[in-house]
């Protein structure tokens, strides 16, 4: 550990990119549901009103369309808002507003227009809250042309990244992993950021390369230490944001190992996954030794119940059974 | 007793409109004709196969717009609907650039890419038309909340129509707006149809009951007067410049078109010849043009002289973007991100 970082969980991570972000300029600022008084449902905003008041860090009624509206057009006339949809899964109520509005606005005006927003959102199952406060919808936005799509994994990642989603003049969604918020790693002090498009190898492997985002990290780390003891060197890759996404690290890792499973929470139809395998087959197809593997959430609205939920989650040991099927 | 209050206009009764100035009773007529004369060239031009898409007219609800646009100061926000070029001109809109735009040309103020649903000028501060109905009011909100906070001396004006009333976004905005004492107006523009349902059949009770139980308070107006509307727009923006928060006007108002330039006429039976006449009558230019003249503000040469000069000018528009060029291919790339 340097001396320019300390252990820390990525929400406070993301609470210290929040202020020093807010400390660093006037226009930013952050508004949704119970972010002020109460510090967040999740207390990712805790100490901002202390520090910003009450104008800056905006207690807002229970209305995502709203507040999204308003933030669009607060960002159309010279702020640059922060907002917390409190689930992804209420991103739904606020759809237009990000999807045809924020997203098209700089291009249907020819760039007159833009929309510096970021929008917060918890995603991810795992925390028995059934099948409305659980998914992974960041596919849906990543289809969306205009809008950009961060999912970070680790708390360095999650400052850095969302320092630099706060000094993007786009609409970013940002979304955090709900299961993650205690998860520990070095923070970075100061004035650290992470440009959006850039892949991080978290570790170098030559037999197969796992492409994981947020959460996945984890049961891809546990798959690559079982797979390590058996003698199979596992690459792992964070794409970190998925639009715009670092395509050439993805498939160099792929010409390399010859292997590639991708790993994602969200709904493997149609998903990120599909995305990424579709990409890496056309351009890395005469380098692969087999087909390009993924892994998404189970297409199932997610269940409640414990035993049934975690059927739902991709598992380190899938992800090893999986290498070990593209490796027969 | 409260001093600083004292001057706060209590209702739109309260304005004033016999001593209006000679040069703003001409501004609001010119305007009003420019979107006349700019809708029905349209009508004639799209007639006859030349612009491309979508076009919702204005024809017959002028008096709105330049009502309350007349009141507005160039760094004031509106966003539009929809139906937007008639704000879009009462705010100060080059009919050049907006032509051109409709016509899909590099020239036009979206370069082509937004069209007549889109069209924003940022320097007017016109946030936008908008084609998703109600779409405008969290913008349009937004725009008040950015003026607050930034200490900022301007206001926001959101026009939608009585189909947005039922949309969700008009109470989520302006239940903040109320909340939060936001400078800015709603304007609901009752044409009585939302595209081709009666809104005897789509909304129960009235926007100004709806606003008013969110504390906003309300005016419903005729909406083809154009001092009518004027007096309540003056009472409306006095109440934001003060920090007094949101207003809602409605304006009654009726278009004589059909909802959009592929709906003339008769095609979908929703509503009677005789109706449409009915409103013709009560057209809000020559309404206004009968209280100029009888009233001895001016004479009908002084008018028709405005008028000829519009023609000109809208004539001119549609040449400059018959003439503009279409823009260069490699601009469907430009602009996604900035």
């Amino acid at each position: 550990m340097s001396m320019h970082e300390r252990i820390g969980t990525i929400r406070e991570a993301i609470n210290e990119a929040l202020h020093e972000e807010m400390r660093r300029d006037d226009r930013v600022f952050i508004m949704g549901e119970d972010i002020g008084v109460a510090g967040g449902v999740f207390k990712v905003t805790a100490g901002l009103l202390d520090e910003f008041g009450p104008e800056r860090v905006r207690d807002t009624p229970i209305t995502e369309a709203g507040i999204v509206g308003l933030a669009v057009g607060a960002a159309m006339t010279g702020m640059r808002p922060i907002v917390e949809i409190m689930f992804s899964d209420f991103t739904t109520l606020a759809s237009d507003q990000i999807v045809n509005q924020a997203a098209k606005l700089r291009y249907m005006t020819a760039g007159q227009t833009s929309i510096p927003l970021v929008i917060r959102a918890a995603m991810g199952a795992g925390r028995r809250a059934a099948a409305q406060h659980s998914q992974s919808l960041h596919a849906w936005f990543a289809h969306i042309p205009g809008l950009k799509v961060v999912m970070p994994s680790n708390p360095a990642d999650a400052k850095g990244l969302l320092k630099s989603a706060i000094r993007d003049d786009n609409p970013v969604l940002y979304f955090e992993d709900k299961m993650m918020y205690n998860e520990k790693g070095p923070i970075p002090e100061g004035d650290y950021t992470v440009p959006l498009g850039e892949a991080r190898i978290h570790r170098e492997g030559t037999d197969a390369t796992l492409i994981c985002t947020s959460s996945m990290l984890y049961p891809a780390f546990d798959a690559a230490d079982q797979l390590a003891e058996e003698g199979i060197e596992v690459e792992v890759i964070d794409p970190r944001s998925i639009t715009p996404l670092d395509e050439e690290t993805l498939v160099n890792s792929a010409i390399k190992t010859g292997h590639v499973l991708i790993i994602d929470e969200g709904y493997q139809n149609y998903g990120v996954t599909a995305e990424i395998a579709a990409r890496v087959q056309e351009k890395a197809f005469d380098y692969l030794d087999a087909p390009v593997r993924r892994l998404g959430a189970a297409d199932v609205p997610i269940p409640f119940a414990p035993s049934l939920e975690d059927l739902t989650i991709p598992s380190a040991d899938q992800i090893v059974e999986i290498v070990h099927e593209m490796r027969a | 007793m409260v001093k600083a209050k004292k001057d706060l206009i209590k209702s739109p009764k309260d304005v004033s409109t016999s001593g209006l100035p000679l040069d703003l009773l001409l501004d609001m007529y010119r305007r009003m004709v420019t979107i006349r004369k700019f809708e029905n060239t349209i009508y004639d031009v799209y007639s006859r196969g030349i612009m491309p898409g979508l076009a919702h007219l204005y024809t017959g609800m002028e008096a709105i717009a330049v009502g309350v646009c007349i009141t507005l100061r160039k760094q004031d926000n509106i966003t539009s609907t929809h139906r937007g070029h008639g704000h879009l001109l009462a705010k100060g809109g080059d009919p050049n650039l907006m032509f051109a735009e409709l016509l899909g040309k590099e020239s036009g103020y979206n370069r082509g890419k937004g069209g007549s649903m889109h069209i924003v000028d940022l320097s007017l501060g016109i946030l936008g038309a908008n084609g998703v109905v109600g779409g405008g009011l969290g913008i349009g909100t937004g725009a008040g909340l950015s003026a607050k906070m930034l200490g900022e001396d301007r206001i926001s004006v959101a026009f939608f129509g009585d189909g947005a009333l039922n949309e969700g976004l008009f109470y989520e905005s302006a239940n903040m707006a109320s909340l939060w004492k936001l400078p800015v107006i709603y304007v609901m523009e009752n044409n009585h149809y939302g595209e081709y349902t009666p809104s005897s059949r789509s909304t129960a009770g009235t926007g100004p009951a709806r606003a008013e139980a969110m504390n906003i308070p309300s005016v419903s107006v005729d909406g083809n007067d154009v001092l009518t509307v004027y007096q309540a727009a003056v009472w409306a923006t006095e109440r934001a410049r003060a920090g007094q928060g949101p207003s809602f006007v409605e304006c009654k108002s009726y278009r004589w078109r059909g909802h959009h330039m592929g709906d003339q006429g008769d095609t979908y039976g929703y509503r009677s010849q005789e109706e449409v006449e009915e409103w013709m009558e009560k057209c809000p230019i020559q309404r206004f043009s009968k209280h100029l003249v009888n009233n001895d503000l001016v004479n009908p040469e002084q008018l028709k002289a405005i008028d000829d000069e519009v023609q000109i000018l809208i004539d001119d528009s549609v040449e400059f973007a018959k003439q503009a060029p279409y823009p260069d291919p490699s601009e469907v790339f430009e602009d996604v991100y900035a």
